[in-house]
């Protein structure tokens, strides 16, 4: 058994210590909004926020976020960059199958809080680790370069 | 192949009708099962007592924006609010099949274009009921009144909202040939509006196929044979069991599946299984071989599929000759494939992202020895389609294991079991020979095709008498230049892999064979090949249409920077026709850069202009990432690549300008989930030999033969 804290919420989980947090999320505390796409950090799809930062939820163990905080797309809203970020996706019209977008929005919600105007350049470095199938990046970018707008004006 | 495949396959699309039109068998059986408190006039729609109009559509929704452009049409011609129009997922009845395809399923960018005609007169006889309903109320003949945005409106003025004559209306005849709207008096098709799925997908809410939970659950991995046709001899389970979570071992034909508590002790249990497979006749398979295997049959004769005028007669002045080959290719949607089934006592339910719930529904009746009509299946949103997701693989898995198991059970493919388990775009060779008479005009044109059939591997096809698989030949097959003599021919070839429809199909290879072989003789010719291909395009107006808008729009001819090169090609595919214009360097290293693609579509009428660009940009960047990563192979029977590491997507960061534009048509409105991407890589291709004089006719693009 394992406490976690997930969008402000301590949470028993019943899983071994080397789950990968993708699974408790999704398996065990019914949370789905975070994707699985490779399982071995290769695509973004199940990213979340440790302690603010972007990891790929698919390699991190339950161990390591013990006593830190988990946050997820379910509660991308509650935050200021959160919610300019997933207004801005609404507002491009960004998703198309929409499966990788989660992971989008969490790795462009975290390279906002860490840089509120970013470049071409940031952009890429931080969203080059989210793959998305459907090719999506074009809007991805223009949604990312409205948030950083709306968020400093 | 695959042994539990095969029984169902028969089954697949075994009810297939023909074309259908809006009499759709099944719709007013649907609307009779209305309550009171809605008007229901067809299978299509519902209007709420809240105004609230509800469009039913039975194809899936797999980013391809038919969620949206559906409810566009009913909302048409119903004169609807746009803000109240919702969307609801339908589930299989015969109301719902694709008029094109004649069963309730999803592909071949069909659903804009089967459904035209049929969801405009579904809006438009509810419309119609509506005004029959006012009038009565009002007392006034129907002819005084007209609608506008979810509302009856009388010439004097007086106004019912659609939710207010709900009752009334249901009681009205629904009329059998409702009047269409002329496009000049469209105010939702045409428009740019937004897609109804967004705000589920930008929250996490959205339900796809893997984000089933039911009550008393497992779930499954699979280990799957490591060679196509594989067969386990012996399963030592006992460490698999010994993993905490892991309920059941389960050996069916698709391989050895762990049921367990979740995912993650499935996976582990999975991969604490001891198996000795017998790799059975695939053994020896190598990419190699393939090669070998289809580039010799290429110098034999093969079965006709186009012959006009005499190729041997005219060899012309110069002659060229060339052999292009692309490798079998796997889907990799976003979503590894997963279904969950639940076979009851009365019956099985599925709950999948499926884009052909109706044959499932047919096929898992076969496998679960149920009437069809006792197999439910639950659409989910699906995590990309791109047609993998029309193949039952993962479905009657999951069947037959909640069948073994008597528990609901989710199969999940981890990344690697979904890059694994074929269903591929199959690999080919073309080889191609030409005559340029004196002037440079070509005057024969033969292309050999060889590669496997997918109307045989599909299961619900066959070979047609003539032998020629119009998949395995379309986009060489249907040349479009003036050419006088020109002869096409195809051999089928099955060196044992499954194959499977993959994005825009036979285009997919076919048109970066021949585009670039039609580059190869304006070269050859001395010519411009936007100018070659123009002068050969007389009789191909929507061709050349699409072919000089690009050209105009991305400035061919001018000047570029230093290092940057243009390509062109033009293809149609589906009915809708694209030209795209590749501006690429190529860097020390060999490494090709896509700078912009300036891309022109002629799909006909356009539903919504934003989602035919971005299906045009999306197609453009699975063309991309398949000329320049592109893949899968074969050694010793298996395959090499499993995740993303060494089955390469695209990035943010190799991301070129995009820029689509659409030609005004009004032609019938044709489909644009696949047609963007024929053209990316033969224009990617040529801008590399104007770049580099090298010539690619092997994808995907090998940087160490580009290096300087
Ligand atoms: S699922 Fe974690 S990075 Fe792909
Ligand atoms: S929207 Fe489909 S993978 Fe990104």
């Amino acid at each position: 058994m394992v406490t976690l804290n997930v969008n402000g919420k301590q949470l028993q989980a019943d899983v071994d210590a080397d789950t990968p947090i993708l699974w408790a999320l999704r398996d065990t505390l019914g949370m789905t909004g975070t994707k699985f796409g490779c399982g071995m950090a290769l695509c973004g799809a199940c990213t979340v926020h440790l302690d603010g930062a972007p990891i790929r939820s698919c390699m991190t163990p339950v161990s390591a976020a013990e006593g830190r905080k988990i946050t997820t797309i379910e509660s991308m809203s509650a935050s200021r960059v959160g919610k300019a970020v997933q207004a801005a996706w609404v507002k491009h019209d960004v998703p198309q199958c929409g499966y990788c977008q989660s992971g989008q929005i969490m790795s462009a919600a975290a390279l906002l809080a860490s840089n509120a105007k970013p470049t071409d350049r940031d952009i890429d470095a931080a969203m080059s680790g989210n793959v998305c199938r459907c090719g999506t990046y074009n809007q991805i970018r223009a949604a990312i370069k409205d948030a950083a707008a709306t968020l400093s004006a | 192949m695959r042994t539990a495949f095969k029984p169902s396959r028969r089954n697949f699309l075994k009810t297939s009708g023909l074309v259908i039109g809006f009499a759709l068998p099944g719709a007013q059986r649907l609307a009779e099962a209305a309550t009171p408190a809605e008007f229901k006039p067809n299978a299509y729609l519902r209007v709420g007592a809240d105004d609230r109009v509800t469009v039913v559509v039975g194809l899936s929704e797999m980013g391809q924006g038919v969620h949206t452009a559906i409810p566009q049409l009913v909302a048409e011609e119903l004169d609807a609010d746009w803000t109240r129009v919702r969307v609801e997922q339908a589930p299989v009845d015969e109301a719902y099949k694709n008029p094109i395809f004649g069963i309730q399923a999803t592909g071949g960018s069909t659903s804009v274009n089967g459904n035209w005609g049929p969801m405009r007169k579904a809006g438009a006889a509810a419309r119609e009921m509506l005004v029959a309903a006012a009038a009565q109320t009002w007392k006034v003949d129907a002819s005084e009144c007209r609608t506008e945005k979810g509302a009856v409106v009388h010439k004097s003025g007086k106004k019912l909202s659609y939710g207010k004559l709900v009752a009334a209306a249901s009681k009205q005849p629904v009329p059998k040939e409702p009047k269409l709207k002329d496009a000049s008096e469209f105010k939702i098709i045409g428009q740019n509006l937004r897609r109804l799925d967004t705000p589920q997908k930008v929250n996490g809410s959205g339900k796809y196929g893997l984000d089933v939970r039911l009550p008393g659950m497992l779930t499954a991995v699979l280990a799957q044979p490591p060679v196509p046709g594989g067969k386990a001899v012996s399963v030592d389970d006992s460490k698999a069991k010994q993993v905490k979570g892991v309920r059941q071992v389960i050996q069916i034909p698709q391989g050895v599946a762990v049921l367990a508590d979740g995912y993650w002790q499935a996976k582990k249990g999975r991969d604490a299984l001891q198996i000795q497979w017998d790799k059975g006749a695939n053994a020896g398979l190598s990419s190699e071989g393939v090669t070998k295997m289809l580039t010799e049959a290429t110098q034999q004769e093969g079965k006709v599929a186009r012959n006009e005028g005499s190729v041997g007669s005219a060899s012309g002045a110069k002659t060229l000759e060339a052999v292009y080959e692309a490798p079998y290719l796997a889907h990799a949607c976003m979503e590894p494939m997963n279904a969950t089934a639940w076979v009851k006592k009365d019956g099985i339910e599925i709950w999948a992202g499926t884009q052909s719930q109706g044959p499932n529904q047919g096929i898992l009746s076969h496998v679960g020895s149920v009437d069809p009509k006792q197999v439910k299946v639950n659409t989910m949103l699906l995590g990309g389609g791109f047609g993998r997701r029309f193949a039952p693989d993962f479905t009657i898995a999951a069947t037959v294991l909640s069948k073994m198991a008597g528990k609901p059970v989710k199969l999940v493919y981890s990344r690697e079991d979904d890059m694994r388990a074929y269903f591929y775009r199959p690999a080919s060779v073309t080889r191609f020979a030409a005559g340029l008479d004196e002037s440079g005009k070509p005057v024969s044109f033969t292309a050999r095709v060889a590669s496997p059939s997918i109307m045989e591997a599909s299961g619900f096809m066959k070979l047609p008498p003539d032998g020629v698989d119009s998949f395995a030949v379309e986009g060489v097959k249907d040349v479009p230049y003036d050419i006088p003599n020109l002869r096409v021919e195809y051999s089928r070839q099955e060196p044992g892999v499954q194959v499977w429809f993959w994005r825009s199909v036979g285009h997919s290879q076919n048109i970066f064979f021949s585009e670039s072989f039609i580059d190869e003789l304006a070269n050859a010719a001395g010519k411009d090949p936007f100018e070659f291909r123009r002068s050969l395009l007389g009789k191909q107006p929507r061709y050349k249409g699409v072919l000089e808008l690009a050209a105009e729009r991305a400035g061919w001819g001018k000047p570029l920077p230093q290092g940057v090169h243009r390509g062109i090609a033009v293809a149609q595919s589906f009915g809708s026709y694209v030209a795209e214009v590749a501006e690429v360097s190529v860097d020390k290293d060999g490494r090709p850069k896509v700078h912009r693609v300036v891309a022109a579509v002629d799909c006909g009428e356009v539903v919504n202009p934003e989602i035919v660009k971005r299906q045009c940009e999306s197609a453009i960047v699975f063309g991309l990432t398949a000329a320049l990563y592109g893949r899968i192979t074969f050694k010793d029977g298996q395959v090499e690549q499993g995740n993303f590491d060494t089955y390469p997507m695209l990035r943010m960061s190799e991301m070129p300008k995009v820029e689509v534009y659409i030609v005004k048509s009004k032609e019938h409105a044709t489909g644009m989930g696949e047609p963007g991407l024929p053209a990316l890589a033969p224009a990617v291709t040529a801008a590399i030999y104007k770049a580099t004089g090298k010539r690619i006719r092997k994808l995907p693009i090998n940087p160490e033969a580009l290096k300087a």
